[in-house]
């Protein structure tokens, strides 16, 4: 495998050049190659994680030290928002809820599947590149317009949203023009899911290699279709929402308004008469499935190096597969679970409180699977070996710490509190974050054609891990006390909030040392661009398709048209010469 | 470098790219739709009184626009049709009316609406009303969408006969699931909004 690859002449010779031939702009900024955008996503993706991390960190200092002046930079958000460096309650309200809508909609969502879906799919599956390669183009360019138009928010009169990224009415509709911005940005962002969505799908169904049936997808495959089918179904309401949120702001309507809504003491103009709720079921319809679209993916990618690093086949693949499908379809029926608090009546709690149960069953048997997969392997652990499987226990605490949340009766106390904050950032952060990160490491090389430097990366690893845990888990601790995640001041103001106020100290420095251990990762990912050990195409040893194509792959992918000849994880097949037979070889 | 099965089918999905690709976008559109109608039903349910629809809409106009827009599926198809039989002179003239029938369609509505907007019925009179310019706005924006793709394949986007019939047919037939389904949405907002 280690040998270079001469590409071999194709009858399209003519057509192959003009492609090579394309100026800075249409090949670099304007491409329609999938992996072109698949780094444009990645890189995109990285850079809002970096963004909607700061302005988390500016919020963990106002709520470690409530009420004192931040020392250095607090001077410069300007008198409206720090007043000689206090943090207003306003600004820490913009703060939270843009660090929510930047890291679900322009963080996680961008690099797990526009990043990783674009560049590792189409070649996962042996495909020349995404089955619309122009709408693909659009999809990205929506992203960043949405990006664009949530970040100049921060500078319109009155700051960006202040409503939770949740934005609920109908405080979003009575809130400043930043809100409006985020319905618009909301709009673009969709518009970029559902492009991508259905292209996805459409590639998945379409361009598979010869051979490459539905059970010999490599489970990251699987992960991607199923995400796909549930940002192409679920958004689309939000979307509505969004829609009507707007008008309710720009044309006076009463969608989300009930009838006598008193502002500061006035009545309010509208005619009322609306629903509040209504928004939030929309919203959640959307935000549950999201939920999955943040974990799938990461999911997939740890399946894919925990298979590769212990040398052993997935144990229960076709469980895992099952499981996987299943989740997609439970996600759409447990949305009202975020909502037991608003008063809906006990069959209505029921109803949801059984399918959450039901749906943590699937994720158990995925997780389970993947905890199986280790036993008995020779584990190699390099990097992504590393991230992949610290998600495991990260990923168990954030699923099994949900299950109370999914109970009515548990949910009462525990609702809004801090510990719903730790339950989901357990799932997202050092859950999907970490699986993101060792699938960075892990492709690195098919992307560059050099392999990240491995020292760094266990420093990012070691440091990422402690962190992660010294942030989050003081926040069980104070959510069990029972204080509100909405406080701008921590709790101060209450006398059961003081025995766990300390706990904040400790969280927020925890958040900035994580900021410290993520420069190493920075480093290393533009440093080894040009000085990485060399790769060749298979440096890992890999099975699956897109360790077939040269490092980088060319446009167009595949020096001959790649066939799958077996399942996905062919590692230590007993008589075989090698612990491993690719997928792609006779 | 030529994505497979952009023109020809592939086997063992019996399907182009472009014909999956329209039915994943419709059955989005479908769930967009399905949450504004969700919305209207679950509005309408908590309202005290809630007006009819001739109330404050033009029945008889809106029946006109019905019967334009479904006449306009019918000559979208005979424009497909007229490609299948490879009768392009044909195709443009059914094609022609598909447009001309989309744009009767929006302007009988800016009458609709310029009537409300004078006598001073606007979204934010009523719920009834709000729902009403969502809606029909919403799909009003979805005629005219449909409408440029199609004044598209009847003017510069119609060269690709010349060099791929089949794949302008593809195009053409996909751009026809579209315009069928802003017609299907039209069905039902009509009795929801006018009749109900």
């Amino acid at each position: 495998m280690s040998e270079k690859t001469v590409v071999a002449p194709k009858p399209h010779v003519a057509h192959e050049v003009h492609h090579e031939e394309l100026g800075f702009w249409r090949k670099y900024v304007f491409s329609t190659d999938h992996k072109v955008i698949g780094i444009q996503y990645a890189v995109t993706g990285l850079l809002f994680l970096l963004f909607g991390f700061s302005l988390m960190m500016l919020m963990r200092w106002q709520l470690a030290y409530p009420g004192v002046p931040l020392p250095l930079i607090g001077q410069l958000f300007g008198e409206a928002r720090m007043p000689g460096g206090t943090m207003l309650p306003e600004f820490y309200n913009e703060l939270g809820a843009m660090h929510g809508t930047i890291m679900v909609f322009l963080g996680v969502v961008p690099l797990a599947v526009g990043g990783f879906g674009n560049f590792v799919l189409p070649l996962q599956i042996g495909a020349p590149d995404m089955a619309f390669p122009k709408i693909n183009m659009v999809s990205y360019w929506c992203l960043f317009l949405g990006g664009i138009t949530m970040l100049g928010s921060f500078l319109v009169p009155g700051g960006a949203a202040q409503s939770g990224w949740t934005s609920y009415a109908p405080l979003s509709v009575i809130a400043g023009t930043g809100q409006t911005w985020w319905l618009i940005g909301m709009i673009f962002l969709i518009t970029s899911s559902l492009l991508g969505a259905l292209n996805f799908i459409t590639t998945t169904i379409q361009l598979r290699a010869k051979g490459l049936t539905f059970m010999r997808f490599p489970f990251f495959c699987w992960s991607q279709f199923v995400t796909a089918f549930l940002l192409l179904l679920a958004f689309p309401p939000l979307e509505a929402a969004g829609v009507m949120q707007l008008m309710d702001r720009v044309a006076g309507t009463s969608f989300f308004l009930p009838s006598g809504l008193v502002v500061s003491g006035q009545a309010l103009a509208n005619t009322g008469g609306g629903n509040p709720l209504l928004w939030q079921h929309l919203f959640w319809f959307l935000a549950h499935p999201e939920v999955y679209v943040l974990i799938l993916p990461g999911m997939g990618i740890v399946a894919e190096i925990i298979a590769n690093n212990t040398r052993k086949p997935l144990w229960g693949y076709r469980s895992m597969v099952y499981s996987l499908v299943f989740l997609g379809f439970m996600s759409f029926i447990v949305w009202a679970h975020h909502m037991f608090m608003t008063g809906m009546g006990t069959t209505m709690a029921a109803f949801f409180q059984t399918t959450t149960m039901i749906i943590s069953i699937p994720s158990v048997v995925i997780l389970t699977a993947l905890i199986i997969s280790l036993w008995g392997g020779s584990i190699r652990y390099n990097t992504p070996m590393l991230f992949a499987v610290a998600f495991l226990p990260m990923f168990g605490i954030g699923g099994l710490t949900g299950l109370p949340l999914g109970l009515n009766i548990a949910d009462i106390p525990l609702h809004d509190t801090y510990y719903v904050i730790a339950h989901f950032h357990y799932v997202v952060a050092p859950g999907t974050i970490f699986a993101l990160m060792a699938g960075i490491y892990y492709w690195y090389p098919k992307a560059t054609g050099r392999k990240m430097n491995e020292t760094l990366g266990k420093i990012h690893f070691a440091g990422s891990l402690i962190c992660m845990n010294v942030i989050f888990m003081p926040m069980f601790i104070i959510g069990l006390a029972g204080v509100s995640r909405r406080l701008f001041d921590a709790g101060t103001a209450y006398a059961f909030a003081q025995p766990t106020m300390h706990w904040n100290a400790v969280s927020s420095w925890g958040a900035w040392t994580l900021a410290l251990f993520q420069i190493p990762f920075i480093f290393n990912f533009f440093w080894s661009i040009k000085k990485g050990a060399v790769a060749d195409e298979n440096p890992w040893q890999a099975t699956t398709i897109e360790w077939s194509a040269p490092s980088p792959p060319p446009h167009g992918n595949f020096a001959q048209v790649p066939q799958a000849y077996r399942g996905p994880y062919e590692y230590s097949v007993p008589g075989a010469g090698k612990d491993f037979v690719p997928q792609f070889e006779a | 470098m030529d994505i497979p099965y952009t023109v020809e089918i592939r086997r063992d999905t019996g399907l182009t790219n472009g014909k999956i690709g329209i039915w994943l976008f419709l059955a989005s559109e479908v769930m967009l739709f399905g949450a504004l109608f969700a919305s209207y039903i679950l509005i309408r349910v908590g309202a005290p009184s809630w007006p009819r629809g001739d109330m404050f809409l033009d029945v008889p106009l809106a029946t006109v626009n019905t019967i334009v827009l479904i006449a306009s599926s019918v000559t979208m198809v005979m424009a497909w049709a007229s490609l299948m039989r490879r009768r392009f002179q044909t195709y443009r003239i059914y094609m022609g009316l598909t447009i001309l029938a989309g744009l009767v369609f929006l302007v009988i509505k800016y009458f609709e609406y310029s009537h409300h907007f004078h006598g001073g019925e606007l979204p934010s009179t009523n719920n009834f009303l709000a729902i009403y310019f969502t809606l029909t706005g919403l799909h009003g924006l979805h005629v005219f969408g449909g409408m440029v793709v199609n004044a598209y394949f009847w003017g510069p986007g119609a060269k690709l006969w010349k060099t791929n019939p089949v794949w302008f047919t593809n195009r053409v037939e996909h751009s026809g699931l579209f315009w069928h389904f802003v017609d299907l949405v039209w069905i039902f907002l009509f009795p929801t909004l006018y009749l109900l």
